[in-house]
């Protein structure tokens, strides 16, 4: 079996939403991931689409690096919209 | 409780100033309730820990499905063969959800199987007692899923992510797997003949107390518990789930008409709570050790489904290798 790959799943819970990370599988083939992710992730209805991916083609941010990817925008608060003070009469924008 | 006395590997708990900056860092983070995950850094001893304990778990719903496969094509009815069908086959998915949050932190879901196999792994004690009669099945489903249910529905808050998410899939299904054995057994009770009621007296009177056992020892001989409390991969000691578990149980065994095989079973007005009798840790322990009515069988049955369904796995290896390579001519 070790020289089954190893798959992440994402299951599109309803039409209309993003596809989100469930879990991940063992298979031989990319036919078999998707077989084994429909009987291991979706045996009640949860989704209505399934998305899987060999794990060894993900890259992910190392937590170490989170200061130097998330940091930066900490400091940008006038990027959201609440930095921006209207009169009352103005109404809602 | 699926996992049993897991070592942490720890004999005394450190204090924040004996901890090095990166451990006190992790500490604070479980202390604000922050949960871990895969990639952040974390204690050997807790990546040790988790590795064993949900291993354990997941042994624990593999091996969990045996007792149960025994009944498959000996249900009374289509109806009920489907639904113990549907909850075995959850059974298989509880332990892949496991094995994938254990490999995680990169332990080899083979490497783990084998070592079960190889009997140095262990599973929970409950799965190594027979199913002698139909109302096993309903038995297993209230008081077995019920136990583990009281355990799982608190392991949720684990500090762990993976096995944190693992858990609330688990417990979405479960309720399912307790519904439908306190149903047999209401039906039995209900309309049943009297051979049929005492079936169902039989087999709790045979598996009240492996259900009590399976929230391991009493939180005094449970030396590994107060560090996997530190570390919030447990939540609360063996006694207060077992507590839980028999308050709840209870008001529903007298619902069905029968009794405990516990003479010391009665509620306590002052504490608000059952009192209950000793276990019989002697037992406990030798099921533990592998001793226990069927540690044998179900190794047996586990490694020869492995060794027989060999074919199996080659065989798709070599068509997953000859369709690639057709692919790519």
């Amino acid at each position: 079996m070790s020289e089954w790959r190893l798959y992440e799943v994402f299951v599109r819970s309803k039409h209309g939403l993003n596809h989100k990370h469930v879990g991940s599988v063992h298979a031989a083939d990319n036919e078999m991931a998707m077989e084994n992710a429909r009987e291991l992730y979706t045996r009640r209805n949860e989704g209505v689409s399934i998305w899987v991916v060999p794990s060894e083609t993900i890259t992910a941010s190392a937590s170490d690096e989170k200061e130097i990817l998330f940091d930066p925008s900490e400091d940008k608060i006038y990027r959201h919209a609440s930095f921006y003070k209207l009169p009352d009469e103005v109404g809602h924008m | 409780m699926y996992a049993q006395m897991v070592d942490t590997g720890t004999k005394r708990l450190k204090t924040l100033e004996e901890m090095s900056p990166e451990e006190r860092d992790f500490q604070e983070k479980i202390d604000a309730e922050t949960k871990i995950e895969a990639k952040n850094w974390m204690p050997e001893g807790y990546r040790k820990t988790l590795v064993r304990q949900i291993s354990q778990h997941a042994h624990s719903e593999i091996v969990g499905m045996l007792p149960e496969g025994n009944w498959v094509t000996r249900a009374p009815t289509l109806k009920r063969k489907l639904q113990l069908m549907a909850k075995i086959q959850d059974e298989a998915g509880h332990g892949l959800y496991l094995y994938s949050a254990m490999e995680t932190l990169g332990a080899d879901r083979d490497e783990e199987i084998q070592k079960l196999h190889d009997g140095k792994a262990k599973y929970s004690s409950i799965f190594n007692y027979p199913t002698l009669n139909w109302a096993d099945m309903g038995a297993v489903g209230w008081l077995v899923d019920g136990a583990a249910i009281v355990n799982q529905v608190v392991l949720q808050r684990t500090s762990y992510g993976p096995y944190s998410r693992a858990m609330v899939r688990i417990c979405k299904e479960e309720s399912f797997h307790q519904r439908q054995g306190y149903q047999i057994l209401l039906d039995m009770m209900r309309e049943g003949t009297q051979e049929q009621k005492d079936m169902v007296q039989d087999a709790i009177n045979r598996l009240w107390w492996p259900a009590l056992m399976m929230f391991g020892p009493h939180d005094d001989e449970s030396p590994n518990s107060q560090q996997s409390m530190v570390w919030k991969i447990k939540r609360k000691s063996n006694d207060e789930l077992r507590q839980m578990f028999i308050d709840q149980t209870v008001p529903q065994l007298e619902f069905l008409g029968c009794t405990a095989p516990d003479p010391d079973l009665k509620w306590n007005e002052e504490t608000g709570h059952y009192d209950f009798g000793e276990i019989n840790w002697k037992e406990f322990y030798d099921v533990l050790k592998g001793n226990g009515p069927c540690n044998r069988e179900r190794i047996g049955t586990r490694r020869k489904a492995i060794d027989e369904g060999a074919w199996v796995r080659d065989a798709a290896v070599a068509y997953a290798a000859k369709k690639q390579q057709r692919d790519a001519a």
